[in-house]
Formats: C-alpha cells, sequence, structure tokens
C-alpha cells in the first residue's frame, strides 16, 4: 500500500469522525468531502472503497444509533428525538428507524433500557449494522 | 498472580511524529528510547506511573514482512485497530490545552456520563484515544 492510500485513508477517518462528532447537525456529503478535502463523486467512492458502505448509510446509521441511545436513556419524546438527530421528518425518521431496526421508536423504547457500559463503548458497538435507502 | 499491567503496544506509522504528539501535544513523556542497530524501542509513560507503559511500534521489518506492514499500516489509517483509554483530572480543562497545541482530530468533545466526563480524540495515524474524567455525575443524558 501507497503513502497516498495511507493519505486518502486518514483523510477518509477524518471526515467519517466529523460524521460521528456533528451528527445533530445538517451534515450533507459535500459538507463531509470538504473534511476530507475530496470532490464529493470522488468521496463516495472513496469512502464505500475503503470502509465498504456509503457516507450517506454511515451517517445514518450513527443517526439511528443515537436516536436508540436517546430513547433507552432519556424521556424525550420520539419527535424530539427525530430533530435530536437531525432527521429533518418525523415521518423520514420513522420509516427509517423502523427499516433500520425492525421495530418502531415507540415499540423500540418499550423494549429497552439503559446499558451498562462506557458510552464510547455503545458509540463503536451499537450501531445498527444493516442499512437502508440509497447506496451512492 | 498478576499484579500490574507493564506494556502494552500501538502501531504507529513514524516513531518520531508520534513521539511529538504523545509527548508535546498529548503531555505523556517518554519512558524508554533505545537503539540497536535500525530498530528503536520506543516506550512512553504517563509522568509519575512509572509502572505502565505504552510501545510504539512501526509496522515493518524485522517485526513484520512488507505485505504484513502495509496491511497494519491500512488499518491503523482505517482507524481498524485498537487504541488507549487514559484518566485526566479535568477533561475540560484539558480539551482546552490540546486545543491550544493544535490538536484538531476530535472524535468527540467533552460529554458527560453517569460514570464522569470523556472525549475522544484520534492520533496523527488513525489510532483511537479516550480520556476520561472519572467520578462526576451528569444530571441527564445527552447525546
Amino acid at each position: 500500500m501507497s503513502r497516498a492510500t495511507e493519505d486518502l485513508n486518514r483523510r477518509l477517518l477524518r471526515a467519517r469522525d466529523a460524521m460521528d462528532r456533528a451528527y445533530a447537525e445538517p451534515l450533507d456529503v459535500p459538507a463531509i468531502a470538504a473534511v476530507a478535502h475530496i470532490s464529493p463523486a470522488h468521496f463516495s467512492r472513496s469512502f464505500r472503497v475503503v470502509f465498504g458502505e456509503t457516507p450517506h448509510r454511515y451517517l445514518q446509521r450513527r443517526r439511528v444509533e443515537r436516536a436508540m441511545f436517546l430513547l433507552r436513556e432519556t424521556d424525550r419524546s420520539v419527535t424530539d428525538i427525530c430533530f435530536d438527530v437531525a432527521f429533518t421528518s418525523p415521518g423520514t425518521f420513522s420509516r427509517t428507524f423502523r427499516a433500520i431496526v425492525g421495530e418502531t421508536p415507540s415499540a423500540y423504547r418499550e423494549g429497552h433500557g439503559p446499558i451498562v457500559a462506557p458510552h464510547c463503548v455503545q458509540l463503536a458497538a451499537m450501531r445498527p449494522r444493516v442499512a437502508v435507502g440509497k447506496t451512492t | 498472580m498478576i499484579t500490574r499491567l507493564n506494556v502494552a503496544t500501538i502501531y504507529v506509522l513514524d516513531k518520531e511524529e508520534a513521539l511529538d504528539f504523545y509527548v508535546n501535544k498529548l503531555g505523556l513523556e517518554k519512558a524508554n528510547d533505545v537503539r540497536q542497530g535500525d530498530y528503536r524501542w520506543l516506550t512512553i509513560r504517563v509522568p509519575g506511573q512509572p509502572g505502565t507503559e505504552v510501545s510504539l511500534e512501526q509496522p515493518g521489518p524485522p517485526l513484520h514482512d512488507a505485505a504484513t506492514a502495509a496491511q497494519l499500516r491500512e488499518l491503523v489509517t482505517k482507524g481498524a485497530l485498537g487504541g488507549l483509554v487514559f484518566i485526566t483530572d479535568d477533561a475540560r480543562e484539558l480539551y482546552e490545552r490540546l486545543r491550544e497545541r493544535g490538536v484538531t482530530d476530535f472524535t468527540q468533545e467533552p460529554t458527560e456520563h453517569f460514570y464522569g466526563t470523556d472525549m475522544g480524540i484520534r492520533d496523527p495515524f488513525g489510532n483511537p484515544i479516550r480520556i476520561l474524567q472519572q467520578g462526576k455525575r451528569a444530571q441527564t443524558a445527552t447525546a
């Protein structure tokens, strides 16, 4: 592997970190690509090659994971949590959540309580394994 | 019985750059720096904590063949390898110091949890580092 590939990996990782850090903001692919200093089209392609999924899907699963966390750990309403994790409509949020998690946000809350593990472990390990939606 | 963790190893892509980051940016101190031929055994530790050291190892000969070294370098830069967790007495104060020293790769700003306040950064190569201030109890959970 060349130094250029390592440098590209590192910049893509920096962009992925930006999604993990700023998922609550209205991020889109051009904004994330700018973190890596790569053109949006090249960014999505490279990201998928290196991390095995598109940046869109990575961010979507991070947002759903954060919503799952808030449903388990807080009393905030489903609508508030939808906007907390930067979904722009409750309908899209519920559909996406259900498609990924397999149940509605309310049903998930009913069935799950707080997890006694460090937050960083939850961030790393609790992100849903499947994604839905566009693949590019 | 085992009484202490003595040395743990992480892979870095450049020992000199790693030393600059872990000592001058993060505030750790150099422990062992032993050269034998072209091999350099380099470790760092928390100041005042001589019992536990982190060895900064560079993928390559004589430890690894070229293909294995390339795989390790790729995994490091993809952030796929394990990292380090440190304890601090003041996470927010340290966060400000790190920013002043030019650290920009935060994976998480200082965040309150029921077990304390922690933050995440990456070293220059992609290794994940968590820094935790234990014991402060947050009122409510936040994302």
